[in-house]
This record gives structure tokens, C-alpha cells and sequence, in this order.
């Protein structure tokens, strides 16, 4: 058991650091287009982070809710919309095609961020 | 986050009495300054300085009636900063219920459940059955629409309504107006009513006395809060112009969990406080999520809202109660100065 966990941390720890590396703007740079690249967004505080995250074709973002309130993911354009998402809830959705997503808590709609693909 | 600030938001009593509203002079409050509003305490009550004098002058006299206004229920909410927000609730309509003079009906101002789920709504309807008040009128809030664009709600609670919610009703006199200004929300924006809503209040008012008094009711301010929270509704302004010409206008909101008010001419705005949790003051905290205050505290912050009419003066009273009161050495705490004067 303990041996089990301790593997599996050491495989986390290099994801860990680069999400804690991410700031107010990211780009996620396509390392293995064949498997799909992954990046993530964290809300928190009311406020989607990075704000703007940049990703290849492709990849796929994933929301995670860090507050103690639902939130929603909402394309402004109707490209995608999730369900409420409780606290640690997440939502995904892989961008197929290049463009600029913006994106806004249905909930709350001072809540807004922007997937640009490339 | 929240726990930064630990600071109480003060409860507080208002009391716009017989000459508060439709003297010729009136009451000019400035709005909102700095982190919040500075309240007096009053026989244990807190008392709001512009309004303490004329509350004096009131003392005795028996409404023509009273209602209550409760809002932020958020059943289903169970993080730290109320793990039992159904008990607080119970605790509200207790409050009611043992009020001297009970209430003709009650007024939920939104958010009665946390996330839209029917087994939510049902827990809400097993304890507003308990209130003596068996007349209660609602309006969505933001999290009563978060599945199905409120299906859930509507079926419940939205009978009779229009659009999205939104209704009106009199009673003893007085104009009624729920409106809803939680859905179709924009990115960007606040609150919003939208045009068909707008276009109905103004034909509902249409052909009222101006002696009518109108009580406005919504989940978010009608006025701006504090727009970088989104606290306030993006065509407020124009709901507001069809209710200028009359001489009684009260606004009640909910949605920020704590007390702020303004009066502007003859239009009062009031929000209240919460059932579940309490709020951050604007600006004081990274963002508007729940404020954990410590347990033996929390009653201190939540609390509902209770209206007298008295036909005589056309005006209203509204009386902030806690569920729990605080002691008067508690009050003052971290609260900017309410410049007020009364002319």
C-alpha cells in the first residue's frame, strides 16, 4: 500500500510543478501530439486561473472547482457548457479546432476566461 | 480566504418611520462608504444612527401589518462556515413565529437552495411548512437556476408567476413586485431583469396611484453594490424610472448576505441578511465567497427581516433581527462611518 502510494506521488509531483508554475497567462506547448495535451485551470476565488491559457489543437482543459461555491464553464459562443460543478468538481473538454474560446460562470458572469488554440 | 477576515459584519435595525418617506423633506443617506455601515445599539437591538431618533417616536404605535422578508437559505450548503444551514433556517422561522404581531405572509428573497436539487427544495418545504405565516412569496436566485434553467424551481414555486418568475400582488394597499434578475445572465455582467421584464413591470405599474406604496423584491441588488462582485443588476436604472413617480418605494434584496442600505429621494433600498452564511463587506476579502466566523458567532450574522406598514404615514418600517443578538459591546468592530442627515 505504502509503496503503491509513494510510486504514484512520484508520477504527480512533475504535473504538480507545472501547474503550480502556471500564472495569469499559459501556454501548453503540444510535447506529444499523438497522446493529447493536457492543461488545466483552476477556479478560485471567483476567478478563473490562468485567465488565458493557450494549448495545440487537440488538447484537452480541464476546470477544477477550488471554491466552497458552484461555478459553471460556459463557452460565450455556445461551444461548450458544463454542468454545475460543486467544490473539487471538474469539467473537460478537448478543442478540436483552432480559435479564440472565451468562457464565463453562468453563475456568476464577472467570472470570465479565454482558451486560445493554435 | 475567508478566514482573513474575522471581522463581524455588524447586524443592524433600521427603522424608516411615519416621517421617513413621505414628509417633503427626506431622509438622504450617503450611499455605501468605504467597508460598511456604523449601527448604534438600542435596548440590546442594534439601531442604525440616522433612524434611532424617529424610532423612539414609533415605540408603541402597532403596525397595520407585517411581513417578513427571509432570503439565502442555500439548502444544501454544508461547508465550514455553516455546516447546518437547515437548522439556522429553523431557527429563522421560529424567530417568526414567535413575533408579537405575526406575520400576514413572507417574502423569500432567493437562493433557497444551494444547488437547484429537488431533494433541497424538499428539505426547504419541510421547514417553511412549520412557519405560522402560510402565505410565502418567492423569487429565484442564481442558485436555484443552476439545472434544467430552473425547471426544478418553477414547478415549485414559480406557479402563477410570468417569464422567468417574475409577479405582482397587493396586499392592504400596498403594490407588490417580484422580479427576477438571475437569469440569462450575460458574461461580464451582473444581475439582469432583461426587456420583456422590464417591459412587463412598466405596463404592471401603469394607471397606480402615485399614494400606492410599492415594495420592489429580488434576489441581487437593484442598486450597485459592488460591481467587481457583480453585486448589482445591469438595468436596474431603468426598472427604477417606472417607480419614480410614486411617494413609498422599497427595495428588498438579498444576495450579498448582510445588511447595506440607501434611500435616494423617495426609493429605499435594503438587502438582507442570510439564513446560512454571512458574506464579506466589499472589497474585504479576496472574494465573495462564505465568511467562516466562529461557531458561537455565526447566529450574530445571519438573521431575517421583518416590515411594518402603517396605513396612517404610508411608510414602512424594517426591523434587522439577528438570530442570536449581540451585546452591545460587540457592535463597532472594523465599520466606516454612515453620514447621514435628516432634513
Amino acid at each position: 500500500m505504502t509503496r503503491h502510494n509513494a510510486w504514484f506521488v512520484g508520477l504527480l509531483a512533475p504535473v504538480m510543478i507545472a501547474v503550480l508554475g502556471l500564472a495569469g497567462s499559459t501556454t501548453v506547448t503540444a510535447a506529444d501530439q499523438s497522446s493529447g495535451v493536457a492543461a488545466e485551470v483552476k477556479i478560485d476565488n471567483f476567478s478563473f486561473g490562468p485567465q488565458t491559457v493557450t494549448v495545440p489543437v487537440g488538447a484537452t482543459v480541464t476546470w477544477t472547482n477550488r471554491d466552497d461555491i458552484p461555478h459553471t464553464v460556459v463557452s460565450t459562443e455556445g461551444v461548450f457548457k458544463s454542468k454545475v460543478r460543486d467544490t473539487d468538481e471538474t469539467f473537460s473538454y478537448t478543442f478540436t479546432k483552432a480559435g479564440t474560446y472565451p468562457y464565463f460562470c453562468s453563475v456568476h458572469p464577472k467570472m470570465t476566461g479565454t482558451i486560445v488554440v493554435k | 480566504m475567508a478566514e482573513k477576515n474575522r471581522d463581524l459584519i455588524d447586524q443592524n435595525l433600521q427603522d424608516l418611520n411615519d416621517d421617513g418617506i413621505d414628509r417633503r423633506g427626506f431622509l438622504k443617506c450617503m450611499a455605501w462608504a468605504g467597508t460598511g455601515l456604523v449601527w448604534t445599539m438600542s435596548g440590546g437591538i442594534p439601531v442604525s444612527r440616522a433612524f434611532a431618533k424617529s424610532a423612539d417616536r414609533t415605540a408603541g404605535k402597532s403596525a397595520d401589518f407585517t411581513f417578513v422578508q427571509i432570503s439565502d437559505s442555500h439548502i444544501g450548503f454544508n461547508k465550514p462556515a455553516n455546516p447546518d444551514v437547515t437548522a439556522t433556517l429553523q431557527t429563522a422561522i421560529n424567530k417568526i413565529n414567535a413575533m408579537p404581531q405575526p406575520p400576514d405572509f413572507i417574502i423569500h428573497t432567493g437562493d433557497l437552495s444551494q444547488l437547484s436539487k429537488p431533494s433541497e427544495f424538499d428539505t426547504l418545504d419541510q421547514v417553511l411548512k412549520r412557519a405560522s405565516a402560510k402565505q410565502i412569496h418567492f423569487v429565484p436566485g442564481e442558485h436555484d437556476m443552476l439545472s434544467d434553467n430552473g425547471e426544478q424551481y418553477f414547478q415549485r414555486y414559480g406557479k402563477g408567476t410570468k417569464g422567468t418568475g417574475w409577479s405582482s400582488f397587493d396586499h392592504k394597499g400596498v403594490h407588490f413586485v417580484g422580479l427576477v434578475n438571475v437569469a440569462n445572465l450575460k458574461a461580464g455582467g451582473m444581475g439582469s431583469l432583461g426587456h420583456e421584464q422590464l417591459e412587463w413591470l412598466e405596463d404592471d405599474l401603469k394607471g397606480r396611484s402615485t399614494s400606492t406604496p410599492i415594495v420592489l423584491y429580488a434576489h441581487i441588488p437593484l442598486w450597485t453594490i459592488y460591481p467587481d462582485w457583480g453585486w448589482g443588476t445591469d438595468d436596474s436604472e431603468q426598472a427604477l424610472s417606472y417607480v419614480k413617480r410614486f411617494g413609498s418605494v422599497t427595495v428588498l434584496n438579498g444576495h450579498i448576505h448582510q445588511i447595506m442600505q440607501k434611500i435616494e429621494g423617495k426609493v429605499s433600498f435594503h438587502t438582507a441578511m442570510s439564513t446560512a452564511f454571512p458574506q464579506p463587506a466589499p472589497g474585504t476579502a479576496p472574494s465573495a465567497g462564505p465568511m467562516k466566523v466562529p461557531a458561537d458567532q455565526l447566529q450574530r450574522v445571519l438573521g431575517i427581516t421583518d416590515v411594518n406598514y402603517l396605513v396612517s404615514g404610508r411608510s414602512l418600517a424594517i426591523v434587522d433581527s439577528p438570530l442570536a443578538a449581540l451585546e452591545p459591546s460587540q457592535t463597532g468592530g472594523g465599520m466606516a462611518v454612515l453620514e447621514s442627515t435628516l432634513r
